[in-house]
């Protein structure tokens, strides 16, 4: 595991939290059927912070963050994303998916239709964008993630790191002001992990609000703001990337830590 | 140093037509031809010498003499002292008719099944296995049978229709009767009617077309083009607004308007059935063993197609729909939009081979003597005139023909909705 996500000097001048809270999630809980995924999970996230989330896997970490955009239901507490409370009402689903953005381990592009298409589907459907408005938009921040020259290909035409950063800007043609990562880079070779997480940090030094979930632990250190450890469903310490990294608190920190950074 | 150069010329033997790669495949290929060949020629010449003993040379002179037998169901006029090629005629279009039908109701009832089979709903998508488990496993001859049995066993005759308190009565505000000797449904009528164009004139393949159908489908035609004019329309106003009008109101009215004007234009009116003596006259009488076959062709398919639709949509990944949620998009978008546009590509090869195994499967027409081709040409026509060889040759080629012709036209649309990859 690389230990240092980029070797460039990061411009922290616009990466500023601010005091607006963008995600209130209070003692929230799920289960899969007898089996308690989530426990107990009280966090709140502030506008513009950057929050990565490490824990071994089954830990609930995805579960998590895929709870934040509905993509799953809890069945106990509160999760308020920005002021609009997360409910069965489709309205209040459609108001904060309209406002949160995800990206998947496996990119899920649309295989059928092209980059540039993946990129105005839902602008033109959801947002009711103009189509021209829509293209603007979208070849804005394919050349963002330096791929404009792929937009007339198909997915299948592109290569892994290609897709994952298709997919970011799919994600952003929507004006997300949240974004979710789910493992963006997992399923990538080295060399693919590094053109992700540079496109990943470009969006951070913009002020992005950004939960990611992944084993990236050089992106957490340059990166985050805050780093928060789950294990069996519940969050088991949260600290600064330097506190976390240097001086873990609990002894399951401490053991995955000298599990991923050992070697 | 080294250089590499060209390795030596090796001069060709006998033994490299087997060991070498390069020939080994060729070899192999020109030794199968010769073998199949030779079966081929010899079985040609064994049967050709054997009909030779028989006193019987291949010959297909028999088609143009006269049948002699009747045929109750026909879409084109027929007669007993019409000619075996005629009958064969009748019995091709049969076989279509029921084709094309059971292909319509069996993608209907199958897409439904198919999907429901999925639903959250646990009555709806056991019901739905229940359905698919019961058709699929019974041969559909026992269903074709099972289906003309019910009809003819169940249904009351024509005579329970009569007196002052019948036993049975007319359905859907008597226009439909339904009797132990088939359906009896309203016929389209023209007062102003435009008369038929003929085909072939007095040869045995002639055949009329409607012209007022033909008016009719010219009127659809048109309606379906200024419909495309209205939605491209549609789609212009949404590339510039974003806004999408509604425009199901217009759609509506330009495919009812002009064929409802050229249906008025032709004073059309419906025919209904009414008994007369002892059976109805008027209407469309669409006989049991075109109902049996045409519903059991099109429930067992179904069975196999609704599998198919379940099975295309299954295959396209979760994690389609997720990305679909997460960008905002709706259910029934994330259906049209992503999920079918997909599912498409894996459905349609094997509803490919469905058609074609529903159009092979109408021969069994004859258990509930529907005269298909089978019924006609290798059946009545091959009994008659003992021409076993030719009547089946010609009856195989008309089937291949037929399937060739609809895997072409569903090839070509798969074609359309393929994938591209790298």
């Amino acid at each position: 595991m690389s230990d240092l996500a980029v070797d460039r000097s990061i411009d922290r001048s616009k990466m500023t939290v601010s005091d607006e809270v963008a995600i209130e999630i209070s003692n929230m809980n799920k289960w899969y059927g007898a089996f308690h995924v989530l426990r107990d999970i009280n966090l709140t996230v502030n506008q513009g912070e950057r929050i990565v989330i490490a824990g071994p896997s089954g830990s609930g970490k995805s579960t998590l963050i895929r709870c934040i955009n509905r993509l799953e239901e809890h069945q106990a507490g509160r999760i308020i994303v920005d002021g609009t409370e997360l409910t069965s009402d489709l309205k209040n689903i459609d108001k904060i998916r309209s406002e949160v953005g995800m990206c998947f381990q496996h990119f899920n592009l649309f295989p059928h239709l092209t980059i540039l298409e993946n990129c105005t589907l839902a602008p033109i459907w959801v947002r009711k964008t103009p189509r021209k408005e829509a293209i603007e938009t979208a070849m804005h921040f394919l050349e963002k993630v330096k791929i404009p020259d792929q937009a007339n290909k198909y997915p299948g035409q592109l290569s892994g790191g290609q897709q994952q950063r298709v997919a970011i800007a799919r994600s952003l043609c929507m004006k997300p002001r949240i974004m979710l990562f789910d493992e963006p880079t997992s399923a990538l070779d080295p060399e693919m992990i590094k053109e992700v997480l540079d496109t990943m940090i470009e969006l951070a030094e913009e002020g992005m609000t950004m939960l990611c979930v992944t084993h990236e632990m050089g992106f957490a250190r340059q990166v985050a703001n805050r780093v928060i450890f789950m294990d069996q469903g519940q969050i088991v310490e949260q600290n600064e990337p330097e506190e976390f990294f240097n001086n873990p608190k609990s002894e399951r920190t401490k053991l995955f830590l000298s599990q991923i950074l050992g070697h | 140093m080294t250089t590499l150069t060209d390795p030596p010329k090796e001069s060709f033997r006998l033994s490299m037509l087997i060991y070498d790669t390069r020939y080994r495949s060729m070899t192999i290929q020109v030794i199968a031809m010769i073998g199949f060949l030779v079966l081929f020629g010899w079985l040609i010449s064994n049967t050709a010498q054997n009909l030779q003993a028989l006193g019987k040379e291949p010959s297909f002179r028999f088609l143009s003499e006269p049948a002699g037998y009747d045929i109750n169901q026909r879409l084109i006029d027929y007669n007993s002292q019409a000619t075996h090629l005629r009958a064969a005629f009748v019995g091709i279009l049969n076989t279509l008719l029921v084709a094309v039908l059971g292909c319509i109701t069996a993608t209907v009832l199958g897409v439904i099944i198919g999907v429901l089979r999925l639903s959250k709903n646990w009555l709806v998508s056991r019901l739905m296995s229940v359905y698919v488990e019961m058709f699929r496993n019974v041969p559909v001859l026992l269903w074709i049978v099972l289906i003309m049995a019910i009809l003819i066993e169940t249904l009351p005759a024509p005579r329970a229709f009569r007196g002052a308190e019948p036993e049975a009565t007319m359905k859907l505000f008597d226009t439909v009767a339904v009797t132990n000797r088939g359906v009896y449904v309203p016929e389209p009528l023209f007062s102003n009617s435009l008369g038929n164009i003929s085909f072939f004139g007095e040869h045995s393949l002639r055949f009329d077309i409607s012209l007022d159908l033909l008016a009719f489908l010219a009127a659809l035609i048109l309606g379906l083009f200024i419909r495309s004019k209205i939605n491209a329309r549609a789609n212009a106003l949404q590339e510039s607004t974003g806004d999408r009008p509604r425009t199901w109101h217009l759609n509506l009215a330009a495919i009812v308007v002009p064929t409802g004007l050229v249906l008025f234009a032709l004073g059309f009116h419906l025919g209904y059935p009414e008994l007369k003596g002892f059976n109805f006259k008027g209407g469309t009488h669409m006989r049991n063993s075109l109902i049996a076959l045409w519903l059991a062709l099109s429930l067992y398919t179904a069975a196999f197609i609704a599998e198919i639709v379940r099975a295309g949509i299954l295959a396209i990944s979760k994690g389609q729909t997720e990305a679909a949620s997460a960008l905002g998009l709706r259910p029934n978008r994330t259906m049209s939009l992503v999920i079918l546009p997909q599912a498409l590509r894996v459905i349609i090869p094997p509803l490919i081979s469905n058609y074609l195994n529903l159009t092979k499967n109408s021969s069994l027409a004859i258990a509930v003597g529907y005269m298909d081709l089978t019924g006609t040409l290798m059946g009545v026509t091959m009994n008659q005139t003992g021409r076993e060889l030719e009547t089946v040759l010609t009856g195989m080629a008309i089937y291949l023909a037929i399937s060739l012709l609809i895997s072409m036209a569903m090839n070509w649309y798969n074609n359309s909705v393929k994938l591209v990859e790298r």
